[in-house]
């Protein structure tokens, strides 16, 4: 096993009696990056990040990370993950402060450490207003952004997060992408099981496609489109008021290159659009021409969507 | 299967102090375990239970002082700390494993605490030692007041005086009650992943249920039921005794139509009482552990 940033399935296998919840998945990830785990529900995902984290124990193969097994050295393996999984709880009365307190202690952190980082820490997850009050009053998603903090406290080279948005609002969910995506930026090696597509989109590099226990694809993000179609590309589009599947069939199907329009909401249409930039330059310049109220066109996450749906539906 | 992208493996050198040894984490972990029992109401209910049973002491000794209904319980401090320490030490002890340790280990499961603590550079061990040790820091904590509660009685009927060793020697032999009992009671609490299950069956197993067990064994299979907990428990009271009880004891009494009925109780030897408590303090502590160490957090 090699010693440098990485985390390694090895023929992962986890059955619960008769049912096989993770079949032989081999994954390397390595280097500094971010991959998003993705899957629909039950397919393997928090399974194989608990194997990860020695919460269950595989009933054959190994997970290393950092080329130490979890299996058999799970403290030295796990010195240098931050890991959020299954929203923890912490002892109801101790305060955020006191939780981090305990969790840089027993990971062999300094006390003075241990207060800069909590610090800095509950500031990123914006609880210091609530540092030295009782995690027992804490809403679901105070609670959640406090076992961010903990997660991120050791400034771990390898965080193993399982679904982080959970059980927040909208506005924490868009603040825990943002500091995903800034730790991206450091020396780090991010897991991050998901099943929002438009989350790993948004935040992730990388991306492995689980259904069933089975691993269906590992790639970065940019080949997924190549993948599903070399030459198409995808694309959202606003308009400012409603639009009417007659509109879009009589002016939009027509155009030289649209391969595919759909009517996706109201004012919303999804288009796949074949051949190069030009050609896809072309068309919006015919949309925009064609005075149906377009405000705003964006690539819309339906390449992986589309992949997601794909792999997936082949092994119902 | 996509071919797996490339990157390079970069050298990792972010590493902030030295994860401390298993003893240590331990000790770390019991500190905050024990602040939380402190601070949580089942320590109030546990204090609560103490101060209800010290108080009915009192009000009975304040009530009867002076009669003989109570002459001989005040007549020395072996027959005051005997009866009240030495009898009733267990029950305070038996209150405090159930409600410190019940739920000691099942609640991680149930409760999800165990995911923020697993998920730490830490062996199951440190957490399984480390919550032992609260335990048991706040049932000696109960303990002591129980004791305070008794020492201010005795100092009242006795006198100042009367501070006998033998309450010290009890005290030792009841810290092991504590460690078997606890030992007994993590070993259940590991057998459940649900708190009530596991509270109850403690409850129920140390409130009553091996006290019938141990009278059942005697009286049917006709042995020594040294392989109860409740049969050493009686060793608490030992160091106030002039004479200890005889190890077998038969007597026989006439029943109907002329029938003989001979009886057979059996008390534990003084070493036999200590051994019985280490060795369940050892065993259920270790098989305990070994539960513990193979749950899976599904």
């Amino acid at each position: 096993m090699s010693a440098g940033l990485s985390l390694e399935a090895v023929g992962l296998t986890k059955r619960f009696n008769s049912f096989t919840a993770l079949d032989h998945l081999n994954l390397k990830v390595e280097g500094s990056k971010c991959l998003g785990f993705l899957g629909p529900n039950g397919a393997g995902k928090t399974t194989t990040l608990k194997m990860f984290t020695d919460l269950i124990f595989p009933s054959e193969g190994e997970a290393f990370i950092n080329g130490v097994s979890v299996q058999r050295d799970r403290k030295r393996a796990l010195s240098v993950v931050g890991d959020l999984i299954e929203s923890p709880e912490i002892y109801g009365s101790l305060s955020p402060r006191e939780a981090l307190e305990m969790s840089g202690a027993l990971r062999g952190m300094r006390s003075e450490e241990i207060r800069a980082r909590t610090k800095v820490v509950l500031e990123e997850v914006k609880m210091s207003e609530w540092t030295d009050q009782r995690f027992g009053r804490f809403s679901k998603g105070m609670k959640q952004r406090v076992n961010i903090a903990a997660a991120l406290l050791s400034d771990p080279e390898v965080l193993i997060l399982d679904e982080p948005s959970t059980g927040l609002d909208p506005r924490g969910m868009a603040e825990v992408r943002s500091i995903v995506r800034s730790l991206k930026s450091e020396h780090r090696l991010i897991f991050m099981s998901s099943h929002i597509l438009s989350e790993v989109v948004d935040v992730c590099d990388e991306v492995a496609l689980i259904d069933h226990g089975r691993l269906l694809f590992y790639d970065t993000l940019e080949n997924v489109s190549t993948r599903l179609n070399a030459n198409a590309s995808s694309v959202e589009l606003s308009f400012v008021r409603p639009i009417s599947e007659e509109t879009i069939a009589s002016q939009i199907r027509p155009i030289p290159g649209v391969t595919t329009a759909l009517l996706v909401g109201p004012q919303r249409a999804r288009l796949i659009i074949s051949g190069g930039p030009e050609t896809q330059a072309q068309v919006l310049e015919r949309i925009a021409g064609a005075r149906l109220g377009l405000v705003s066109f964006e690539p819309s996450t339906s390449a992986l969507e589309e992949l997601y749906l794909r792999e997936i539906s082949k092994g119902d | 299967m996509a071919a797996t992208p490339t990157a390079t493996a970069e050298s990792t050198s972010r590493t902030i102090g030295q994860v401390p040894e298993t003893w240590r984490q331990s000790l770390l972990l019991s500190r905050y375990q024990f602040r939380d029992y402190l601070r949580s109401r089942r320590f109030i209910l546990m204090m609560a239970i103490v101060v209800a049973i010290g108080a009915i002491i009192s009000f009975i000794l304040a009530y009867f002082h002076g009669t003989t209904t109570i002459a001989g319980l005040t007549s020395s401090s072996d027959a005051f700390y005997g009866s009240f320490w030495g009898g009733g030490a267990y029950v305070v002890i038996i209150f405090a494993g159930i409600i410190f340790g019940g739920d000691a280990i099942a609640g991680e499961f149930q409760n999800k605490t165990g995911y923020f603590l697993m998920g730490l550079p830490i062996r199951r061990a440190a957490v399984y030692v480390g919550k032992f040790l609260a335990s048991l820091g706040a049932s000696i904590a109960a303990m002591v007041v129980y004791l305070v509660i008794l020492v201010g009685n005795g100092a009242v009927y006795l006198g100042t005086g009367f501070f006998p060793f033998a309450l010290v020697e009890s005290f030792a032999i009841a810290l092991l009650y504590l460690l078997a009992l606890l030992g007994a009671v993590f070993l259940f609490s590991s057998m459940f992943k649900n708190s009530l299950y596991a509270v109850l069956v403690v409850a129920i197993l140390f409130l009553f249920g091996f006290t019938i067990l141990q009278d059942l064994i005697v009286a049917l299979v006709k042995i020594e039921p040294w392989f109860i907990i409740d049969y050493a428990r009686v060793t608490i009271a030992y160091p106030f005794d002039a004479t200890l009880p005889p190890h077998i004891a038969t007597t026989t009494t006439m029943g109907p139509r002329g029938t003989r009925i001979t009886t057979t109780t059996y008390s534990p030897t003084y070493p036999e009482g200590l051994a019985i408590m280490a060795g369940y303090f050892i065993f259920t502590a270790i098989a305990g552990l070994f539960l513990f160490e193979r749950e899976e957090f599904t």
